[in-house]
């Protein structure tokens, strides 16, 4: 059984495992060589991110990085569905990235304040990390926005698609009102603001629009996802479940 | 869209940094002029070599020599490429997340490996995405072991000690290559192919001694990479014609037989260390030649596959064109972004 603080910690955690497992489909496939590099150098940020924080959840019931990624079933999993839908297009793969690393950037800053000295230490690594994720995909969101009509075009539906996702990364129901309470923990709802503006902002001198989206229906960090993550799960989760207690 | 290998024409495989052809099919040593005769090379290349000096971009050299060169180096960068799949096949389903970070950083070392020789090559002469062109419609090889498929995760260790392993052993030689560039750029890849090796071999020792599945895995994929990884030193040396001309200008410097045999002598006593056995009863220590013997490598194989017959070679360049054509209108935007921020620019420096 989780602790709320286990809780939080997986929460954060799975964002950064899932978010870079999609990452790692781009390698040898994204539109030029040098993105195939930086691809696997975020997903590789987001892993290490992920690795750090798992081993923070475990830690207090002995449960290692890969019990945790390998061998907890989807209904456990306490990501924002933004993370796990499929990626196949550029275009969504630097929408989603504009997202989701802004708002890890301002979570990040604000838990390198946690009461908690774990979460503390990994977020100030982090912030850093996630500072340059936030940077590579704003330039890009500027190219695709400012670029060609075609590229315009594909981006703003990539921005349309997943804006009614973002809304879960300000969720609040999930945590416990006493960590945030006791420093260790940020209240997400506290986040909308500067994130919003920073979005706004990038899409602004993108030439694009702010979609005036309603909320999806999005309960990752219930344990509720979309039917793409029991997939992503079964392919990640495979070969470890299949060779139970053994070394890799 | 589907490309089908032009076997007619030159079939050149890189087999990271050397290259040879199918027999019947066409000689790969560039004619300079009609009628094999060379035309004078420039005294100060010939200086340069004799001196043992390197070569640089504004050098004199033989259109021959420079040709050689846009091709070896062209189709390692078209290897290292390519060759992030077989392994990239991986990622998602490495099966612990310490494996599934050291294999996207490997992965990206390859992707790494492609710019710094797609450049050595534009010192050449030669535009990257003419060379991708190239590539994609089978003009252009890359080595035939990555049209083998990763079929378990021990494959990922067998290529990293055999294949990479064996890299390694044709690479080392090129970073004292007559060509600054390539030589340079080598120095560079062959530490990056060192760890690569060092990391395959340690994936398969943990298997090895794992349980009796993980070993039986292991033994698999050696099994199968084995002769593979013999070919990739290419034919026997009687039947290499190239290798005469590219040794004289100091971009070979060891024959494919005695490169073959260093790998062989330096792998039995790493597969004795792993506790699998290589798929050779001939292998056997001869101590008057100060070299293992084993069994002849029997190339009717390799040069199926080098004709486009292999289990993946479709697939690898299908993945390979269909990255490349759903990224044109990201490739496009960014260039229509680029040209207007520097007309933007221009406009306010006018005004």
């Amino acid at each position: 059984m989780n602790t709320p603080r286990t809780t939080y910690f997986l929460a954060l955690a799975d964002d950064a495992l899932i978010s870079s497992q999609r990452l790692g489909w781009w390698i040898s496939r994204a539109p030029q060589i040098e993105e195939d590099v930086a691809m696997a150098n975020i997903g590789l940020d987001q892993l290490g991110q992920a690795r750090a924080l798992l081993s923070l959840a475990g830690a207090a019931d002995g449960r290692s990085e890969d019990d945790l990624a390998f061998l907890r079933d989807e209904r456990d999993f306490r990501n924002v569905c933004l993370v796990e839908r499929e990626q196949t297009d550029f275009g969504v793969a630097m929408a989603r990235l504009l997202v989701f690393s802004t708002w890890q950037h301002e979570l990040y800053a604000a838990l390198a304040h946690s009461s908690d000295a774990m979460l503390a230490a990994i977020s100030a690594k982090a912030v850093k990390e996630t500072a340059y994720h936030v940077d590579h995909a704003a330039h890009w969101v500027r190219r695709l926005g400012d670029g060609t009509d075609e590229s315009h075009t594909r981006v703003q539906a990539a921005v349309e698609a997943e804006w009614p996702w973002r809304d879960e990364l300000f969720d609040t129901d999930f945590l416990d009102p006493d960590l945030v309470a006791d420093g260790t923990a940020v209240d997400p709802a506290t986040l909308r603001d500067p994130v919003e503006q920073r979005l706004g902002t990038v899409l602004h001198e993108a030439t694009l629009t702010v979609p005036q989206a309603r909320p999806a229906y999005s309960k990752g960090r219930l344990g509720r996802h979309t039917e793409a993550m029991g997939f992503l799960l079964a392919e990640m989760q495979h070969l470890h479940r299949s060779h139970p207690g053994v070394t890799w | 869209m589907m490309l089908t290998f032009v076997t007619s024409a030159v079939t050149v495989v890189d087999v990271y940094g050397n290259d040879f052809t199918a027999p019947g099919d066409e000689p790969t040593a560039p004619s300079a002029s009609p009628a094999g005769a060379r035309p004078e090379e420039p005294a100060s290349f010939v200086a340069l070599l004799e001196s043992e000096g390197r070569v640089e971009p504004r050098d004199e050299m033989p259109e021959g020599y420079r040709k050689t060169l846009v091709r070896q180096i062209a189709q390692h960068a078209h290897s290292e490429i390519i060759g992030m799949q077989p392994e990239g096949n991986w990622i998602s389903r490495a099966p612990s997340l310490r494996r599934k970070a050291i294999l996207m950083a490997k992965v990206q070392d390859e992707a790494g490996h492609g710019l710094y020789l797609y450049a050595a090559a534009e010192t050449l002469g030669v535009d990257r995405a003419d060379l991708l062109d190239q590539l994609h419609s089978g003009r252009q090889k890359y080595s035939s072991i990555f049209n083998y498929p990763t079929l378990t995760w021990a494959d990922v260790g067998a290529i990293g000690w055999l294949v990479d392993g064996a890299a390694i052993v044709n690479q080392v030689p090129l970073c004292r290559c007559s060509y600054g560039p390539y030589a340079r750029a080598m120095v560079r890849v062959c530490k990056e192919e060192s760890f690569h090796q060092r990391q395959g071999f340690e994936i398969l020792h943990t298997l090895s001694h794992g349980s009796d599945a993980q070993k039986a895995m292991a033994q698999d994929a050696v099994d199968r990479y084995w002769w593979p990884s013999l070919m990739m030193f290419g034919p026997p040396d009687d039947d290499s014609p190239n290798s005469a001309q590219s040794m004289a200008w100091g971009i070979k410097r060891f024959s494919n037989d005695d490169l073959r045999q260093r790998f062989i002598d330096m792998t039995v006593p790493q597969a004795e260390a792993l506790g699998l056995t290589l798929p050779d009863t001939a292998i056997a220590w001869n101590e008057e030649r100060g070299h293992y013997d084993h069994t002849p490598v029997d190339f009717t194989e390799l040069f199926e596959v080098i004709r486009g017959n292999g289990p993946c070679n479709e697939q690898r360049l299908s993945h390979r064109v269909k990255a490349h054509e759903d990224g044109a209108w990201v490739r496009e935007a960014a260039a229509a972004y680029a040209d207007k921020q520097a007309a933007r620019q221009s406009h306010e420096g006018a005004a």
